[in-house]
């Protein structure tokens, strides 16, 4: 990284002195610190106009790597990549994209805050940005996993200081969260304290051993228990 | 290694032979070529054109997508070529850089395209080559400008207007009349003032007809007690201005130094000293002149006018230009009347009696002006004269379009920000049209899904099974996902209408209907506030239901059926710009792959069956449709 940093401020002055850049300066710019197969973000900045921000260009895993990692075909990967690099061309996307994009599935409401959640959700290692390893690794265990690991990645959701413990505080955050998506014009209307009855109830099922948080175990179980129950 | 140096390897190592007669040490081993690869032709189809290169071409650059493993992802197994959907325009400029090592932008294309285009191949722009570097980044800030512009003018236009004390309200009342109607009034009268206090001053000085004694009298004199009056009520006026403006301003620091503010005080001023000093006689002389100062009350009137505040603005923006001109002018002004000078000083009875003196008449000539009260006499006076004038024609002329352009800049400037205005709050009409076209379509096909139910119901198999119009397999799903939510929270969404009456009754009646949809049984049995319309049963049409067995779900379609026809799906598609419309197209979650993947378990149809409440999908879990949700995601 230091000696990328200083190939980059070697290559800047250089530029500065000669206005004919050659292409071995060129090219000193161009090489990166991550070669194609890392997934590490190549942030470079332009340091000679303050205007401009700093352009990020992700690039994924290999194909195949991915086709490993994850239960998609290659094929389902390639339609996957298509519709993300699209929308979003360099390769990420940050958390504004991403409540904007979710915002136009609930036109009547507000979707910002779920959005958020759901942005952590996907965010695995909390870099602020979804790249499409994580995209991929989200939605192989939303769509192709076991129930323990949707069950899981709910729970997760859920959790949204990742303590491993659901408390009453979060589970109402995501309820209200829920709720300003339906907006305003609901049937029957809806009513201040809807999102907390609601809440109350879920988690007095869920909450066995009543220690005020819901662990892994017991959301699992609950949640299983319950669609037992009511699915016959 | 640079591209093109590498083709030349081969030949600096062949003439490495010249080396060896000289050499002290034994040459090391040449390094085998492992895993060499047989170069192949790639075909890349972009957009149906198609171009091929050879592979070693694109893997120069490695870290973009052409050069990198990111082109698997495009790959097309049955035709064996890389497709990708873009410009094919572009796209000749970034396969150039791969072959030649410069990138080139073309001046016909719009810079944000071509940096969207970058950005997907993973180009970064700095490397553009020399000879379109210049141009790419003036055309990059120009728009980077624009766009500052532009969100600028926005934040200061719009703003939500939380409670406003009346101190904030009657800031913003003076400097944008148009926000209510007291403002508007305020601003008209003002106005009228402005321009009849000038009239007064302008009409004060003609001559009235004469007085006995043979002098002309003006008319400010004949007529002194009413245009006293006039005078006194103008300046009522204006010092309540100036002090409402200065209670209101937020900054009264600033509010004081500001040019607008020390023209009000400037133009009130004469009248109040003239009041306190009507007694002494001696300083009276002195109170005259101040009355000039009455005249800058016309400055007043940059306030209501658009067009001399630009040009106000025009004048301090250009103020080095103007610098410019004195310096130069004052320079030639000199050196020209001192040539006059010593030349005319010869003549007798010559005008030019000093240097100051010739100032004048170098002013006059240079200007062009020449009102010929000093005219040179001597030969040497007159080709001197002559030099002076047609220099004094090029002095003036060289800084006056420097002035006009910046003058048409800030006028276009302005002209271009009242055009994006309308242009943004069209776009955001659009895009609330857009929004509320999409949810009324959800409603919309809400109503033709209970439709179909109840026909089903009734078991006729008309013709008229499928009133909907076929919707595509997005709407669909896009459907079903606010269905799940409706199911989750167990609220329906309804129309706008439809909701105001219902509050409205609610407010007028308050009883709970037996008929009304329970809440999940899970919350606790809270009364709906919202009564049925227990009166309207117009029937459903094309179908004679039994209107007792399926009364409730009737009440609930008609509920429905009377909300207004919105306007259909394509009309309010059609009006998107592609930007909304790829909203509704699942981008960043392609879920059109979701369900052809997935079984979510749909919610059954709505057939109410026996006794059941309207809506028999309460009974299965929330739980349930809580796994169903995260699935749909």
């Amino acid at each position: 990284m230091l000696t990328v940093l200083i190939m980059y401020l070697l290559g800047f002055l250089y530029a500065q002195n000669s206005t004919k850049r050659s292409i071995k300066e060129r090219l000193m710019k161009l090489l990166p610190c991550s070669a194609a197969k890392t997934t590490s973000p190549d942030i470079q900045n332009s340091v000679e106009d303050e205007m401009e921000i700093a352009t990020v260009r992700h690039r994924p895993e290999a194909l195949e790597l991915l086709e490993a990692q994850s239960k998609f075909t290659k094929k389902e990967l390639q339609i996957l990549y298509r519709g993300f690099k699209n929308e979003c061309p360099s390769g990420i996307v940050n958390e504004e994209t991403f409540k904007e994009i979710y915002s136009q599935f609930f036109p009547q409401g507000d979707s910002t805050t779920y959005a958020h959640f759901l942005f952590n959700a996907f965010d695995t290692d909390h870099n602020g940005s979804v790249s499409f390893e994580d995209f991929i690794m989200g939605l192989s265990i939303l769509l192709r996993g076991t129930v323990q690991e949707k069950l899981n990645w709910a729970f997760n959701l859920y959790d949204i200081n990742k303590d491993g413990y659901i408390t009453k505080e979060e589970m109402l955050d995501i309820m209200k969260a829920i709720y300003d998506m339906m907006g305003k014009c609901t049937y029957p209307v809806l009513k201040e304290d809807t999102p907390r009855q609601h809440v109350e109830t879920f988690f007095q099922k869920m909450d066995k051993n009543k220690d005020g948080v819901v662990t892994i175990d017991e959301f699992i179980e609950s949640c299983q228990k319950v669609s037992n129950d009511k699915l016959i | 290694m640079a591209a093109g140096v590498a083709a030349w390897l081969p030949f600096a190592r062949a003439a490495a032979i010249g080396w060896m007669p000289v050499a002290n040490c034994p040459m090391p081993l040449a390094p085998t070529e492992k895993n060499k690869r047989q170069d192949e032709l790639i075909i890349l189809n972009v957009s149906g054109r198609r171009f091929q290169t050879w592979r070693t071409t694109l893997e120069r650059y490695p870290d973009t997508l052409l050069g990198s493993t990111e082109k698997e992802f495009f790959f097309n197994e049955d035709t064996k070529e890389y497709f990708f959907d873009r410009d094919p325009e572009v796209f000749r400029c970034i396969l150039n850089f791969y072959r030649t090592g410069k990138l080139h932008y073309p001046r016909y294309e719009c810079i944000s395209a071509y940096d969207e285009e970058l950005a997907f191949y993973g180009i970064l722009p700095e490397i553009i080559g020399d000879c379109c570097y210049e141009e790419y980044k003036d055309r990059k800030r120009e728009n980077a400008e624009r766009l500052m512009d532009d969100n600028d003018s926005e934040n200061n236009q719009e703003g939500s207007m939380p409670s406003l004390n009346l101190r904030q309200t009657m800031w913003r009342a003076f400097e944008n009349p148009h926000t209510s109607t007291l403002a508007l009034v305020f601003y008209y009268v003002t106005g009228f003032f402005i321009a009849v206090s000038v009239i007064t001053n302008v009409v004060e000085t003609v001559p009235c007809g004469t007085v006995p004694g043979n002098k002309e009298l003006p008319c400010g004199e004949r007529y002194a007690v009413a245009f006293f009056c006039l005078d006194t009520a103008c300046v009522m006026i204006f010092t309540v201005e100036y002090l409402m403006r200065l209670f209101a301003a937020p900054s009264r620091y600033r509010f004081m130094r500001s040019v607008m503010s020390i023209i009000d005080v400037v133009a009130i001023m004469p009248y109040y000293i003239g009041l306190v000093m009507t007694n002494n006689e001696d300083v009276s002389g002195a109170f005259v002149t101040l009355r000039v100062f009455r005249v800058f009350r016309i400055f007043k009137f940059s306030r209501h006018s658009q067009g001399l505040r630009i040009l106000g603005y025009t004048l301090k923006s250009c103020a080095s230009e103007l610098g410019f001109l004195l310096f130069s002018l004052t320079m030639a002004i000199i050196i020209f009347a001192t040539v006059m000078f010593y030349a005319e000083k010869g003549s007798s009875a010559s005008k030019f009696t000093s240097i100051p003196a010739s100032f004048w008449y170098t002013i006059v000539t240079m200007t062009t002006l020449g009102y010929g009260d000093m005219v040179p006499k001597t030969i040497a006076g007159k080709i001197f004269g002559s030099i002076c004038s047609l220099s004094g024609v090029l002095v003036i002329a060289l800084p006056v379009p420097v002035i006009v352009s910046n003058f048409s800049r800030i006028y276009h400037q302005n002209q271009r920000a009242d055009k994006r205005r309308a242009q943004k709050k069209a776009r955001l009409a659009r895009i609330r049209v857009a929004k509320t076209g999409s949810s009324s379509a959800y409603l919309h096909s809400k109503r033709n899904g209970l439709l179909n139910a109840a026909l089903e119901l009734t078991g006729s198999s008309d013709d008229e099974q499928h009133i909907s119009k076929s919707t595509s397999l997005i709407e669909s799903q896009h459907h079903h996902l606010l269905h799940c939510l409706e199911k989750t929270t167990n609220h329906e969404f309804i129309d706008e209408q439809l909701f105001e009456q219902n509050c409205m009754d609610n407010s007028m009646q308050n009883y709970p209907s037996t008929r009304s949809p329970s809440l999940s049984s899970n919350n606790g049995g809270s009364t709906s506030c919202c009564s049925r319309r227990n009166k309207k049963t117009t029937h459903l049409p094309n179908s004679n239901v039994p209107a007792t067995r399926l009364r409730s779900m009737q009440e609930l379609s008609t509920i429905h059926i009377q909300c207004s026809e919105q306007p259909s799906l394509t009309t309010s598609r059609s009006s998107l710009n592609m930007k909304s419309e790829d909203g509704l197209r699942p981008n960043c979650k392609t879920s059109h792959l979701t369900t052809a993947i997935i079984t979510i378990p749909t919610p059954p149809a709505l057939t109410p069956e026996g006794e059941s409440s309207p809506h028999p999908t309460t009974n299965i879990s929330t739980t349930c449709s809580n796994i169903v949700k995260v699935s749909a995601l």
